[in-house]
């Protein structure tokens, strides 16, 4: 196996990938059309058929689609083929109303799986490394998109999951892996733990690391490098359209190569939807050419970042998107999470709590912290340390289980969570996630 | 019978208790008996203050304030005095939260407050020992 997993489409010239997105634009529009009313609906709405969409030059015409177009299509809304031909679901984390459920045929689990596998070759895999996944396994998308694109190389595959350090590092020495697929904040603490156990960098088989689902910086990598000695490598990807492998690194690890042969980007303007030239930096948005069961056209995905077209040494003619820059709306990603404020707010007031709270996020050891700090009501104080204790243990509980991910309360004082200008700051973000 | 306590909760920050106790003073109230408690971000002042409804209506808008009845049992400020209290209680199984002292006004004269759940039982017990018990009106004695 050489340097690439599929080098035909891989290193395409830009005008052949301009022929394939044009035919699968054309075919897909159609599918929508034929198969999903609610985008159809919103088609009509614009005025627009599938006999205005004749290649990528019109697809600004169509309308976008929003987490809240998915939350309202909710769970079968959006579906494009018969229950019957799907063989997969996956979901992000979340509540119910946030949730994102994703469906997928045989079809779109392979294209997905050709997604990771380019990404695993790109990282200098072949079928004689050992695979080490753990991203989550479940209804999350890491661990099963590493996994199948891991099975499709031919790779030797680590099904660890998240969690466990002591029994990750343990099958990490005692099995030689060579490539690690995790978050980025899990590897470097995989690392620190590694060193703590008295390994030095050159003890583990590790080459290369493919890591995503959170926001990381330049520091981060070069800090990762060094504790695993590895080459550490960025992938981008989102529930809404398929999971990880959208985009990629290369050995270059300047940008991400988006799959354009299975995902059409552009870049907009978050508040007039206006399509921004390429270099400008804006709201990526994807469409997806040729996913059968979840077949999302113009997919708002709220992250913020520039394309570049400009040819990559690594042969690649793939446009590069770069690391998000941030947000369009006020989701935070918390040690891969996905956390809405007003997920906060909802379980505060069912608690019976004011919905007076701040969040604070800051980093230790590359590790999120995420604590909450809450306001307690004069109904709610007691002269009993035990009886507030146990409020801040029930209140985390209802909270990890809205959010999939468990913050530290903290209840204070009324009146005491920072305000300016009369309103109080929501949300305190100490990481420092971008360059 | 028993006595009003009051609880204030204080981040646990330089400059909360100074203010507690200032506005307890600005009620012109003195502060019999008191304990803190802590936790890692916030503490629970208890207090035994004199004029307490002139207190709490001076702080509820300031501070997170609220009352507990608890029993203020009497005894001798010496030696050996508290055992005979804590002995009748745990023979009619009464479970304490909390508790702290204070000396009385008079010679040799001391008071144990008690947090327990049902402060009206607990007092029945101590009298049925012959154990005296405060109310809020001797209080200010």
């Amino acid at each position: 196996m050489g340097r690439y997993y599929q080098q035909d489409i891989e290193t395409a010239p830009r005008e052949k990938i301009l022929e394939i997105q044009n035919e699968k634009l054309v075919r897909q529009v159609r599918h929508v059309w034929d198969n999903v009313p609610y985008y159809r609906h919103l088609m009509e709405e614009k005025g627009v058929t599938p006999e205005d969409i004749r290649g990528v030059e019109d697809l600004h015409k169509l309308p976008f689609l929003s987490k809240a177009d998915l939350r309202e299509a909710y769970p079968y809304g959006l579906l494009g083929t018969d229950l019957k031909n799907c063989v997969r679901i996956q979901s992000t984390s979340g509540t119910t109303g946030r949730r994102v459920v994703a469906f997928y045929t045989q079809h779109d689990v392979d294209l997905w799986e050709d997604c990771t596998a380019r990404a695993i070759v790109a990282a200098g895999g072949t079928d004689e490394d050992v695979v080490q996944v753990c991203y989550g396994y479940g209804l999350f998308t890491g661990g099963a998109g590493l996994h199948g694109g891991s099975h499709k190389v031919g790779c030797l595959t680590l099904p660890m999951s998240s969690g466990n350090t002591e029994r990750q590092i343990q099958f990490m020495m005692d099995l030689g892996s060579t490539i690690l697929c995790c978050t980025p904040s899990y590897a470097a603490y995989i690392g620190e733990s590694l060193a703590e156990m008295g390994y030095k960098p050159e003890d583990n088989k590790l080459k290369a690391g493919i890591f995503g689902a959170e926001p990381w910086t330049e520091e981060m990598r070069r800090d990762i490098e060094k504790k695993l000695g590895i080459k550490a490598y960025d992938i981008y990807g989102l529930t809404e359209t398929s999971g990880p492998g959208v985009a990629y690194e290369c050995e270059e690890q300047h940008g991400m190569h988006i799959n354009e042969d299975h995902f059409l980007a552009e870049i907009i303007d978050p508040e007039t939807g206006e399509v921004l030239p390429e270099g400008e930096k804006g709201e990526l948005v994807f469409t997806s050419l040729d996913k059968e069961a979840f077949p999302l056209l113009r997919y708002r995905t709220r992250d913020i970042c520039v394309l570049s077209r400009k040819p990559c040494s690594c042969g690649r003619t793939h446009v590069r998107m770069s690391k998000p820059m941030g947000r369009s709306d006020d989701m935070l990603i918390i040690r891969g999470v996905n956390v809405f404020p007003s997920q906060i707010e909802t379980v505060l007031l069912k608690e019976g709590y004011t919905p007076n709270y701040q969040i604070v996020l800051d980093r230790e050891r590359n590790t999120d912290t995420f604590d909450v700090y809450v306001e307690v009501s004069a109904d709610q104080f007691s002269d009993l340390m035990s009886q507030i204790q146990k409020m801040e243990k029930s209140l985390e509980a209802a909270l990890r289980t809205m959010l999939g991910i468990g913050p530290r309360v903290h209840l204070v004082a009324p009146k005491t969570i920072t305000r300016s200008e009369g309103k109080a700051v929501r949300v305190i973000d100490k990481r420092k996630l971008h360059d | 019978m028993a006595i009003t306590q009051i609880s204030l909760f204080l981040m646990n920050q330089p400059g909360q208790l100074v203010d507690a106790v200032g506005a307890i003073s600005g009620a012109g109230s003195n502060i019999r008996a008191m304990s803190i408690a802590e936790a890692n971000d916030f503490g629970i002042l208890r207090a035994i203050v004199t004029d307490t409804d002139k207190v709490c209506s001076l702080l509820k808008d300031r501070f997170l304030i609220t009352r507990t009845p608890v029993v203020a049992a009497k005894m001798d400020d010496r030696s050996g005095a508290l055992y005979p209290i804590l002995s009748a209680l745990n023979k009619a199984n009464v479970n304490i939260e909390y508790m702290y002292a204070f000396t009385g006004t008079g010679p040799e004269e001391a008071y144990v407050v008690l947090r327990v759940s049902d402060p009206d039982t607990t007092e029945s017990v101590l009298h049925a020992h012959g154990i005296q018990t405060l109310s809020d009106e001797g209080l200010s004695l």
